[in-house]
């Protein structure tokens, strides 16, 4: 009989704990905390049965013995939460809408180019978000940037392809946007390719240099400081800092902040938003 | 006090509509089909800000009631959102012209009515 239809023998010894532990910290910054096994046997489980290994301690000497790019990504990949929405933070959306943009539109008349970064986009709901509000605020014609990275390909691809499911369009997602800039194919909706060319996707790690990259308006990386550790989230944030024009901002996740990590920036308040300006 | 309005011929539909209501504080009230909800809504209709209507019901069915409720221009700050098994972006556009607010496609889940609350900031 096949082990996929058998359950599989989960438990984990102390030393394997501990192997993925750093395995996934050196792979992607993410932190398990030590308390975690629960986590670990419900995201790799799927693993162990597809490649047919008998516990978490035979996935971790496979893991040690081989050097095998497709089950790194898999493995860290199942340890990732990609989760996010359209219009995600939605006051955040409202004060880009109603102060912030107005603001850098003012600022930048003469030259009528903007630039915009989505640290860790997840599938693109983010990146698109603002994609269709720039459209709405009638910005079709100025020489817009916008680049979505993410640290998993599989997202990347997901992003770029811009084709989502019901649940996901149903989510945050106005009904006004989703009739104007989507189509129905079969049970999936499809981005219009006037939103998809505005987003440029790569795949990036967090944790290397960003000099290369920018200057940007806005830069938003959301919901992702929050599964690293103190050092990372400094180092981060001084090189996305770095990344920013003079008085640009970074937007964070909703329980995410600058606060004694990264002091340079100021926190200004629109209405219940948090934006952290570059000084 | 706010209230808000459910109306579902579903019994079931209407309790978890009203639940997650309730949750972010609203006091609601029910009707099963559109002519029942005009009936109610005439009753309430100084505390109601937020209706939550079906599209498909006996009798008078949720786009008719958009239309009549949006005829009176004394309602039209009143929040309408469908909460439909209609998927065709037709069918989202002639409700959105009938003049709802909102769309929601079944199935739904609480996260998906709490996050287009919160879009339409009718609650934090
Ligand atoms: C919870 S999602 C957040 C998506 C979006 N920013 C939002 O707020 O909705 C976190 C994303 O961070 C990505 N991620 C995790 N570690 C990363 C790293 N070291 N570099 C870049 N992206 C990373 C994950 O792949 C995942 O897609």
């Amino acid at each position: 009989m096949p082990l996929s239809n058998a359950p599989a023998a989960v438990g984990i010894n102390p030393e394997s704990y501990r192997f993925l532990q750093d395995y996934v910290y050196r792979e992607s910054g993410i932190v398990l905390d030590g308390d975690k096994q629960y986590l670990l046997e419900a995201r790799l489980t799927p693993i162990l049965r597809q490649r047919q290994l008998a516990s978490l301690n035979d996935l971790c000497a496979l893991l040690q013995a081989t050097a095998e790019a497709p089950l790194k990504r898999q493995v860290v990949e199942a340890m990732t939460t990609h989760e996010t929405f359209f219009f995600r933070e939605a006051a955040q959306f409202d004060a880009l809408r109603t102060t912030v943009l107005p603001e850098l539109i003012q600022l930048h008349q003469d030259t009528q180019k903007l630039a915009f970064w989505s640290a860790a986009s997840s599938f693109g709901q983010e990146a698109y978000t603002l994609a269709m509000l720039l459209l709405e605020m009638g910005l079709g014609g100025w020489k817009i940037q916008i680049l979505g990275t993410d640290l998993s390909t599989q997202a990347v691809e997901r992003a770029r392809a811009g084709k989502y499911l019901q649940i996901e369009v149903n989510r945050g997602l106005p009904a006004a946007y989703l009739v104007k800039y989507f189509t129905r194919v079969g049970l999936d909706w499809q981005l219009k390719d006037e939103v998809r060319k505005m987003v440029r996707y790569e795949a990036m790690d967090l944790r290397q240099s960003m000099r290369t990259l920018g200057p940007f308006d806005i830069v938003f990386c959301r919901n992702v400081l929050i599964y690293f550790d103190i050092e990372s989230k400094k180092k981060i944030l001084t090189e996305l800092r770095g990344t920013l024009f003079r008085g640009g901002y970074l937007l964070l996740g909703g329980s995410e902040t600058t606060l004694n990590l990264a002091n340079e920036f100021e926190r200004k308040m629109f209405g219940p938003a948090a934006f952290y300006r570059a000084p | 006090m706010s209230k808000a309005m459910v109306v579902d011929d579903s019994k079931a539909i209407r309790m978890i509509l009203s639940k997650t209501l309730a949750e972010f504080g609203y006091e609601v009230c029910e009707a099963a089909n559109g002519r029942e909800a005009l009936v109610v809504f005439e009753r309430e209709k100084d505390s109601i800000s937020l209706v939550l209507v079906d599209w498909n019901m006996p009798q008078m069915d949720g786009l008719e009631f958009v239309k009549e409720l949006r005829a009176d221009p004394r309602h039209s700050s009143v929040i309408l959102m469908m909460v439909t098994t209609e998927t065709e972006v037709e069918q989202m556009v002639r409700a959105l012209e009938a003049g709802a607010n909102e769309y929601v496609m079944k199935p739904f889940t609480k996260e998906i009515i709490a996050d287009k609350l919160r879009m339409l900031g009718v609650v934090q």
